[in-house]
């Protein structure tokens, strides 16, 4: 039920937007959302776009994971050690 | 598709398939992806058949259909008996069954049961309809609160008084901690939902990592995604550490989206929950403030709903909790099957009975076993035989 697809925005009518994917366009409402423009990539939740889509950010992450094969250190991070009654 | 392809190609998940093999060797692994939408893409791209056998992917309580009691089912399909009444609802939620009826079994005797696809459908249905009383089934986790909430501020705003809300909204945070403190099955990392995190953030989970010493990673939907977030959950294992850490950096900011998290808490408030399985849960359900009382069904509308009572040797909310696994009910494949459903994990799209039957060798065996069945001199096999006798087995 929490499946959210990215689509592009290609119309904003104040709180109604129309956003598409491939030869898809619904209608979607923006008013969760502050600041988003025509052109962005937002995540379409029953009929609202919940949130944006940051093209840097996946950039990045693709980035990291076409290195991982090549064995850098991308599922590591600093030490750190859990003080926490779990364990 | 933009945001979704470059996540699946095959010769990185093959990459990181090796890399968590060996991050992993010589420890066994468990570890809880809680939402049900990671479930189907954890079957549907056979990720499990990547991991070694020593990293084990459990389902947790993620498909806000299958956590839902049948206590709101029934009394949901109370309401739609009622004369002038329209009940209006996301798809999953019309062949869950309550505790002898359905949804669709109500509309087939004469209900008015409508599927939409958007809470503002529902409004536009009270608008177009004056004379009818619509009430629209709020279940749903963070993601979908939000969108409710504006749904019954826009009813307000534009007047629908017809309008209203059957709230049975869940957070997901307190039922992991739920899952955690209850100890039954031990889980040494959580793959935390990565459309709920992108309403509430990282931040709710931190607690949990801290207390409870239990890694989160939140997560995406594609393959390459939930491939990353293991090896992130791992390498947390093996540096001694649990913290939150967000793989799906493209949609989740740590506060989350402020806006939609304002949203959901002016029209609703905290209360205890029951889930499925689980039982009541403090705090984990949202319900309607006072200020709105005037769109909330339970406030409005009297109809009486049948005693509650559970199938009879369905294990959902066992495999909810991820102490069972589907192939361990009698039911699966037999009885249950996603065409003729007995436990609502195996009717919601996101159930992980229904991955399970769709996409893993689990279905395979089950229609296997239906195959024999049908041979001239097999025995049949009876799964309510065994039930008779091991009665303590089904829930009450």
């Amino acid at each position: 039920m929490c499946l959210a697809v990215p689509m592009m925005l290609t119309e904003i009518d104040g709180e109604w937007g129309v956003a598409i994917l491939g030869g898809t366009r619904v209608k979607v409402n923006l008013s969760l959302l502050d600041d988003v423009k025509v052109g962005d990539y937002v995540l379409v939740h029953a009929g609202f776009a919940i949130q944006t889509v940051d093209e840097e950010e996946a950039q990045k992450t693709l980035e990291i994971l076409s290195t991982v094969t090549e064995g850098s250190a991308a599922m590591s991070a600093e030490l750190g050690y859990c003080e926490g009654e779990g364990r | 598709m933009r945001f979704v392809d470059e996540f699946r190609d095959r010769d990185l998940a093959l990459g990181l398939a090796e890399k968590i093999s060996k991050a992993a060797d010589g420890k066994r692994l468990t570890f809880m992806e809680v939402c049900g939408t990671h479930t189907v893409s954890v079957f549907r791209s056979g990720l499990r058949s990547l991991l070694p056998e020593n990293v084990r992917l459990i389902a947790g309580p993620g498909c806000p259909v299958c956590v839902t009691p049948n206590r709101y089912i029934d009394k949901a399909i109370a309401y739609s008996r009622l004369d002038g009444v329209t009940v209006a609802t996301f798809g999953d939620m019309v062949r869950v069954p309550g505790s002898s009826s359905s949804l669709e079994k109500a509309q087939a005797e004469g209900a008015d049961v409508k599927v939409v696809y958007s809470a503002m459908e529902a409004v536009r249905l009270a608008l177009q309809n004056p004379q009818r009383k619509v009430i629209f089934l709020g279940v749903g986790f963070e993601t979908t609160a939000p969108t409710v909430a504006v749904s019954i501020k826009s009813a307000e705003a534009m007047g629908v008084q017809n309008y209203f809300v059957f709230c049975a909204h869940k957070l997901i945070p307190p039922a992991m901690a739920a899952l955690v403190k209850d100890g039954e099955i031990k889980i040494d990392g959580f793959i935390c939902p990565g459309h709920v995190s992108t309403v509430i953030g990282s931040k709710p989970y931190e607690s949990l990592a801290k207390d409870y010493c239990v890694p989160c990673v939140i997560a995406g939907f594609e393959p390459l995604d939930v491939l990353q977030a293991i090896g992130m959950l791992i390498g947390q294992v093996n540096e001694g550490r649990a913290e939150v850490e967000v793989q799906y950096k493209r949609a989740v900011r740590p506060d989350g989206n402020p806006k939609a998290i304002q949203t959901i808490f002016d029209v609703f408030e905290p209360t205890d929950s029951e889930w499925r399985g689980i039982g009541v849960i403090p705090q984990s359900g949202l319900k309607i403030r006072q200020a709105y009382q005037n769109r909330d069904a339970e406030a409005h509308f009297q109809a009486q709903a049948e005693p509650t009572k559970e199938h009879k040797g369905c294990i959902c909310g066992e495999v909810i909790k991820g102490t069972k696994e589907p192939i361990d009910c009698k039911l699966f494949g037999n009885l249950c099957t996603p065409e003729n459903p007995i436990g609502p994990c195996m009717v919601s799209s996101e159930g992980t009975c229904a991955a399970y039957f769709r996409y893993s060798a689990g279905g395979q065996l089950a229609e296997l076993r239906a195959a024999v069945e049908q041979l001239p001199d097999a025995k049949p096999i009876d799964p309510l035989a065994d039930l008779e006798q091991d009665e303590g087995d089904g829930e009450d």
